[in-house]
Formats: C-alpha cells, structure tokens, sequence
C-alpha cells in the first residue's frame, strides 16, 4: 500500500478515522461537512482546547470545493499538477488547514471520520447524537453513533437543475458533477462541451475541462452582463472576487471559449435523433441554444444548433439541509430563491447548541463558508465556556468579512436570477422528474384541472419527486412551476438523509456510547 | 487492504486483480469511483428506466441524483458516483430494480 500522505509530503498519522474507540466517546463537537466551512470551524474549535468530531462522506477533507481523490490515491490521480488552470483555488489555505487538522489526529482531539454519511441526527437532553454509516468499505457499510454536546451542520449545497428538453440523455451532466469527475477522478467526461445555466461557477468548469483538453464550445450564460452593473457597491467591496474572475476570462479567451450572455440551453437532442426525437436515446449529440429576452423567454429567430458530446448544466446551487430540517432548525429566505439555515450574528441556528455555517446557511462560496466556519466554532467556544477563546477584535474581523460576502452573495444572486419564463422551453413531454419519469405535461394537468393546489399535491398525484432522489433533482423546478414566484423553495423533510441498510440501522440501534 | 499502485498509476491499468463491469473488465486508477472509471471508459449510461426504458448514467456525480445506481458484489441500489472502485468487485448494470 502506498504510504498515506498528507498535503505537505509527511506522512499522515495511520488510519485515524478506523479508532473505534475514539469514535464511541462523546466530544464536545461534531461538525458534519469537510468543506471549507466545516475544516475552518473544525480546525477553530480544536485551537480553542474542544474534542472534535468532523464527518465527512467523502474519501477527503475538503467538500465539493476542494474535492480531492483519497490521499493514498494522489499519485495515481494526479489533479493538482495542472500548468496554469489550476483545478483549485486558494490550496496554500486547504494545505494549512489539513495540516492543523492533521496536527490535532495527533493530539487525539480531533477524529476525522472521512467515508463516513450521516443520515440521521437526534436532539438529547445534554447534546446531539448523529447516526453515520462508515462505507469506506462500501457496498458494506457500518453503522456508527457519534455524541457530543454541540453539533455543526456544514453540509455545503449541491446544483440547482432546470429541465428542458433532453435533459436527461445520457452525456448530460450537472456542471458540479463534471467538476466533481475531474477534480475527484481526474476524468474529463467529454470532447465536446457546451456549458449552461447561471452564475459564475460555470467558469471555473469552462476553464478546468479546456485545461485538461475538452473543446468548451460554448459558455452559455442566462444573466445579462449588464446586471451585475446594478449593484456595483458589494463588488467594489470584494477585489479579491474581480481578480478571480479575471483570472477565469483571460483562461477562456486563451482557450477561445465563448460566453454567450442571456443565452441558453433550450434543448438537446441525441445520437440518431434528427428526425426522430422521441426514439432518440444515444449519447447526447447536438444542444440548441436561442439568446432570451429579459424574462427568459426565447427570442425566435436566434436559436443555434451546436454539435456537442457533453452538456453541463446548472443554475445556482440549493443548500443541503437534510439534516437541519428534521431537527426543526428555522429557516430563511436565502435571496436566491432557495431556502437556507436562519443563524444569527454567531451563526446559531433557532436550535439551542445546534450551528451551521457555509452553504447550508445560503450559497456564498468558501472565502465565506471559512469565516462562517470560524464565526460557529467561536459561538460553540462561547456556548461551552471553553478556555481558548479568540480575542474579540479577530471575531469581530471575522463578523465583518461575513457580512461583505453575503453582501456580495446577494449581489450574485441577483445578478443571475432563475430566468422567470424559463418554463416556456419545457414541451409537455420533457421529463421534469428523473427518478419516477413524470413530464411537464402530467405537471401542468393537475394544476390546470385544479386537482392540486400546491407542491405537495403536485408531488401526490403526479409522484414527481417521490423517486430514489426524494425530489432533490426536479424540486426547485417543480417549484417553480407550481408556487409563486417570490416565494422561495424548501425541500421537503427527509426522515433519512441516506438511505441505509435495515442491518446498519438495527446495529444503530445499540448505543455505542455505553460500552465506555 | 489491497491496493493497485505502481503501472496503474502511469497507465490506468490495474496491475492486480482488477473489477469486473456485467462480467467485462473494467480499468481504473486507484482511488477512482465506479462513475469515475466508466465514465474513463467512455461509458456516460448503464442503467435504463422502470418506465419508459430510457437510458441514465452519471448526471450529479456528488451522490444526490441517483441516476448512476450500479449492484456492486450484489448489493444493489449502489451509487457509481461515490462507491470507490477496488480489486475484485463485481458489478453489475441495467437492473429495473435498481430504480
């Protein structure tokens, strides 16, 4: 077996996360998420003297946006040696933060269990129980049963998707899942690629599959340039984010790629489709673009047949809040049209010991997500009367770089809105459920016949998010199609947040804590 | 645990025992998930629908979708996209049940 390394080249304490002995402890603090807000609080409230607890269900501390393959995997999957693209952003601060956390395995006051899904988490009298199942070794899996006193819930946010017409041939992915394939796998899934949907994250995606040898073909981007104009003071505030973005267009103009602004992807088309639509059911082969008109609608005239083998799409991201929900955390409108995490200035949720931070508390990206991180451990310090708490003048730093990038955060969110009309691309056949195959058309006719007044009896008679997804897929979309528009979407409530084996939950069932 | 290191690493070639897709052998680097290896392969669908038989593969490639389900050493209801390809795993696609 290759030698388990960390980042920086030392080798890494041996199998920290297979102590079960450690594991059946109650700490003072699990935080479920290593993403940049879950390292960030983690690695905090480690420095402030608190036992830690930190999940993951990836094989990598880092989430979605620091997404790496195992460490003893890195040299086979090389996704750091990239020339100038580089995959990742800002990695001297992931390197540091896995080498506080590393330094604290050491010290045996962190436990990092990485492969490691939670699905389910529990309110006690005197703190949090989390229920994981450890699938380092999946298909098996075992059940593990963390207590503490505090819990974080970092569990980032995933894309939000808008269905059109082919959506769901095969070849068409989520923009996130071609980042995720690349930057986990070291695999670009396609030679041809057309991207689209809203919001910056388009461009890092444009920009690490050409630098890995995909022709980007085209960028299509909903938003209209100009609207960024319309709310100029949170940019100026935030150089940091001009200078990335920079970065990305002098990439994509070295690459040649287009962005084509107030455009989109109104429908794709696969092998052998011409002609034949509906028995079309190769790999996607052709996307069809048309500039929109300020509400979204298609402008005639302007559509655009463009060869591609490959399709990513996504509009924005939804917060993760599988496990905030069931726990009755209160909610908020994020300003993008999701819902996210209410937390205050400490970032508490309405639950007294339970915090999140980053995306679940709205999507924001990581430099934000890492002061939110910061924020909560300092809060769970407070609420724990721990003894390392940072000076007041670095929490109030902290409070106030929170409070720019969520300015800027809602900034972005206006800046690249859900196009209003986006529905007028749907045909009544276009499937808006994946999982259980129910069409824009079975949609429109129970809110048409008025047989169904909202989401939930959309969902009832029609089953368009009661598949294996449970509606994280098609619920923003089916949202949109059936509730007003200022109101944002919620997921529905999820008993499980994974699904488990029957035999890992009767082995939850046994309190793992007591055996200590 | 057993590990394919060394060629693998240059080749994508398992130097060991490798895993087998529907009985064919499938390559992979070490630390690749399911997804990951197939879709290398140049495989983007393995499954088809209950309903209308159309074909899904790997679409959110975080484990949100699950549209890539695979039944791995006969535990079906697998998601491609976050179980880690290793020696000797045998996996099969195209099962209605597997959504």
């Amino acid at each position: 077996m290759a030698e388990p390394r960390d980042l920086g080249g030392r080798a890494a304490s041996r199998e920290p996360r297979c102590l079960g002995a450690r594991r059946d402890e109650p700490h003072d603090l699990v935080v479920v998420g290593a993403g940049p807000a879950g390292m960030a609080a983690a690695a905090t409230a480690l420095d402030g003297g608190l036992r830690v607890f930190l999940v993951d269900s990836g094989p990598a501390p880092g989430g979605q946006f620091w997404r790496h393959p195992p460490d003893h995997a890195r040299e086979g999957v090389p996704t750091e040696a990239l020339p100038a693209e580089d995959l990742h952003h800002d990695l001297r601060t992931y390197r540091a933060l896995r080498a506080t956390l590393t330094a604290h395995e050491r010290t045996g006051r962190l436990t990092l269990l990485l492969d490691h899904h939670v699905w389910t988490t529990a309110r006690e009298a005197d703190g949090f129980t989390v229920h994981a199942v450890d699938r380092s070794r999946a298909p098996e899996e075992r059940a593990v049963v963390l207590r503490a006193r505090a819990l974080l819930v970092a569990t980032g946010a995933y894309d939000r998707q808008l269905p059109f017409p082919g959506w769901d041939l095969p070849g068409v992915l989520t923009a996130g899942g071609l980042q995720a394939l690349l930057k986990g796998g070291g695999v670009v899934a396609g030679r041809r690629v057309v991207l689209g949907g809203t919001g910056p994250f388009l461009l890092p995606v444009a920009a690490a599959l050409a630098g890995r040898g995909a022709a980007v073909v085209a960028v299509c981007e909903a938003a209209a340039p100009s609207a960024w104009l319309r709310h100029p003071a949170p940019l100026l505030r935030n150089p940091a984010k001009w200078a990335e973005a920079a970065g990305y267009a002098v990439t994509l103009a070295r690459h040649r790629i287009p962005v084509r602004t107030r455009t989109a992807i109104i429908s794709a088309e696969g092998e052998g489709a011409e002609g034949e639509r509906a028995e079309g059911e190769g790999r996607v082969a052709v996307v069809r673009t048309a500039s929109l008109a300020a509400d979204g609608t298609p402008l005639p005239g302007t559509e655009r047949r463009i060869e591609a083998d490959t399709v990513g799409v996504g509009w924005g991201f939804v917060p993760q809040l599988d496990l905030l929900l069931p726990l009755g955390c209160g909610l908020a409108d994020a300003g993008d049209g999701t819902t996210a995490a209410a937390v205050d200035a400490g970032q508490r949720t309405t639950v007294p010991g339970l915090y999140a931070a980053g995306e679940t508390c709205g999507v924001g990206g990581a430099a934000l997500a890492m002061s939110e991180g910061r924020v909560a451990a300092v809060s769970v310090l407070t609420d724990l009367s721990a003894p390392g708490l940072p000076g007041t003048r670095r929490l109030a730093a902290e409070r106030r770089t929170v409070a720019r990038h969520r300015a800027f955060a809602r900034a972005l969110a206006q800046a690249h809105p859900l196009p209003p009309a986006w529905p007028a691309w749907l045909t009544d056949d276009t499937t808006v459920c994946r999982c259980e195959e129910v069409t824009a058309g079975a949609v429109r006719s129970v809110r048409a016949d008025g047989s169904a007044a909202g989401h939930r009896q959309v969902k009832q008679l029609t089953r368009a998010g009661m598949g294996w997804c449970q509606g994280r897929m098609c619920g923003p979309a089916v949202h949109c199609l059936v509730a007003a528009r200022e109101v944002p979407y919620t997921p529905a409530e999820r008993l499980i947040a994974t699904p488990v084996t029957l035999g890992a939950l009767a082995d939850s069932g046994e309190p793992t804590a007591d055996h200590t | 645990m057993t590990e394919v290191t060394g060629a693998a690493a240059e080749t994508g070639v398992p130097t060991a025992p490798g895993l087998t897709v529907d009985g064919e052998p499938l390559a992979y680097v070490p630390g690749q998930t399911l997804a990951a290896a197939l879709v290398a392969s140049g495989r983007v669908a393995w499954r088809t629908t209950r309903v209308g038989q159309r074909p899904r593969g790997v679409f959110c490639g975080i484990g949100v979708c699950y549209d890539c389900l695979v039944t791995v050493d006969g535990r079906r209801g697998q998601r491609a996209c976050l179980v880690r390809a290793r020696p000797g795993m045998a996996v099969t696609t195209g099962e209605d049940d597997d959504g």
